[in-house]
């Protein structure tokens, strides 16, 4: 569907971009994730023929961001970064000027207004000035707008900056229901947000891309060091024992031990990801008479990875 | 044309939903009004003094006394409030960020600014309408030639098309329109009064300076001829500034 080839951007002496090449299937929900001036936006600009490529280029449904602009713009929903908004408009009023300048046929205009003032929740405020409509709400009108004209792909750059934790909820489960029929790509430096919504993750840094994967690959690609926990009551010499024993077992690399609440210590356990030594531990400390109240292996969020990645990048 | 057209409309219900354009619309015909009544009582005072000597009568005529000076006003109150007009235009949606959502939509800058141009040029014209009522009074109590006064209208009604053409312009290269408005305002301004700097330059030079001037071309509509020369001048103008505007938005795309 989307088909990015060395695309590059300079601005000036400036790297925006740099040889970004990935491609974004039909149907999939593709998240953008970077620090912030990692170049999401200058990306998004392009693919949505706002700004040229200095070299390189994107194929949108086969055609070229550069050369067909036109027919590529007809196929893409945008919502920029900040949702200008004609905010002197009502919703209904300012839905009617993106449909005409869509190219819309006005026997359809109405119709699919009401379509998607219907999917967005505009119906309550559908006749009030934009202006007056809270942050969510203008979300929503800016959505309604990338979606009108029912283009096949979605483009949103951090489409829920500055909401409310509920707003954020409503837009993202709006997003959810978009992907499967359309194709989304959406920019976040939240992590969470990026595992929640997206099927696959595309991670730059200083304009660079770093990974694509989905966001389970990523997870299990990057686990260098498998780390679990443990806990158990800390009674007597338990602690110098289970250490002791802990380090006895092969595998284990690094142990670390701090003092948990309700009387419990916790260790945590650094060992090799190529062999799973949790049944292992658990044999010799129970065997031992150490009371082990918890045992765990720890995932390893998208967070940890974005920072490990971008981390390794720098050094 | 069916997107230039929702530009167009969308770009006249701003004008006409807030009050810009009726403030605008009504501050103008009033300074029109009284420039109006102002003049017109002194060619009556004229009249009567004409009654006792008639050798004054001899270049008295509602044309030449009432309609040549009122329009030679209204074109300068026309340069303050064309610019306020139209310095909104793009400038406000640059610094809105809507214009880059404007131009991601399926539609080609010209059809765009030509929404925006042409809206403009409606409010002014119906402005310039509103101006009517003073000749149709004059109609109305009196027997003026109707041949120059609907000359001097199409005339004034270029010049304004030019002025409009500056300030779409202007507002294409700025996002603050205070910058916009000024810059709109010097310019139309120079071209008005460049015709003062001819008969200080050399017999080449002079020609050519007048040939610059807004006033220079504006005086034949105003005596009742249509100059083909004029009425290009005119046009040229207004495509002139629009091309620019088209080239500089597309130099935007380039640079930001």
């Amino acid at each position: 569907m989307i088909r990015v080839e060395n695309l590059t951007k300079y601005y000036g002496e400036t790297v925006g971009v740099r040889d970004l090449n990935f491609q974004v299937e039909t149907g999939e929900v593709l998240g953008f994730l970077g620090p912030n001036g990692a170049g999401k936006t200058t990306t998004m600009k392009m693919l949505t023929c706002y700004l040229p490529p200095s070299a390189g280029t994107a194929k949108v449904s086969g055609f070229d961001i550069i050369e067909q602009s036109m027919e590529v713009r007809k196929r893409i929903g945008y919502l920029p970064e900040r949702n200008p908004l004609y905010t002197e408009m009502s919703v209904r009023a300012y839905l009617g000027f993106v449909a005409r300048v869509k190219g819309i046929r006005p026997p359809a205009q109405r119709g699919q207004i009401d379509g998607v003032i219907e999917r967005c929740g505009l119906e309550t405020v559908h006749r009030r000035t934009i202006e007056k409509l809270s942050k969510g709400y203008q979300q929503r009108v800016g959505i309604a707008q990338a979606i009108l004209g029912d283009p096949e792909i979605l483009i949103l750059d951090e489409p829920t900056l500055g909401l409310d934790p509920k707003q954020i909820i409503e837009i993202r489960q709006l997003i959810r229901n978009l992907g499967g029929e359309k194709t989304v790509v959406l920019s976040s430096h939240i992590l969470p947000e990026v595992s929640q919504v997206c099927n696959r993750v595309i991670i730059i840094n200083h304009g660079e891309l770093i990974a694509v994967d989905t966001p389970d690959n990523l997870r299990s690609r990057l686990a260098k060091a498998a780390i679990l926990r443990l806990a158990f009551r800390d009674e007597g010499d338990a602690a110098a024992r289970a250490s002791r024993i802990l380090e006895s077992i092969k595998g284990v690399l690094i142990v670390r031990q701090e003092p948990g609440g309700d009387n419990a210590r916790i260790f945590t356990v650094e060992c090799a990801p190529d062999r799973d030594i949790r049944e292992e531990i658990a044999r010799a400390l129970v065997g031992e008479r150490i009371p082990l109240l918890e045992l765990y292996r720890e995932e390893l969020s998208l967070e940890d990875i974005f920072l490990q990645l971008v981390t390794e990048e720098v050094s | 044309m069916r997107k230039l057209s929702a530009v167009y409309r969308k770009e006249l219900e701003h004008y006409f939903q807030s009050i810009s354009a009726y403030v605008m619309i009504s501050l103008f015909l009033a300074l029109a009004g009284y420039f109006f009544y102002s003049i017109f009582r002194y060619y009556n005072y004229l009249s009567f003094q004409a009654g006792r000597e008639p050798s004054l009568a001899d270049n008295l005529n509602l044309i030449e006394g009432v309609m040549r000076p009122l329009m030679s006003n209204v074109s300068v109150v026309l340069l303050f409030a064309i610019p306020m007009l139209t310095m909104r235009l793009l400038a406000e949606e640059k610094r809105q960020g809507t214009f880059e959502l404007l131009l991601t939509y399926p539609i080609s800058d010209f059809e765009a600014v030509m929404g925006k141009y042409l809206a403009a040029l409606s409010v002014f014209a119906v402005m310039l309408g509103g101006t009517l009522m003073y000749p149709a009074m004059l109609a109305i109590f009196s027997d003026p030639e109707t041949g120059p006064m609907v000359t001097s209208y199409i005339g004034l009604f270029l010049m304004g098309a030019s002025f409009v053409a500056m300030g779409i312009f202007f507002s294409s290269i700025t996002s603050s329109q205070i910058v916009a408005g000024a810059a709109t305002f010097a310019v139309a301004l120079f071209f008005l009064i460049i015709g003062w700097a001819a008969p200080f330059a050399g017999p080449t030079l002079s020609k050519v300076i007048a040939q610059f001037s807004i006033l220079e071309h504006f005086d034949s509509f105003s005596k009742g001829i249509v100059n083909l020369p004029d009425v290009t001048y005119y046009v040229f103008i207004t495509a002139f500034f629009i091309f620019m505007t088209l080239r500089s938005l597309e130099s935007s795309h380039w640079r930001t």
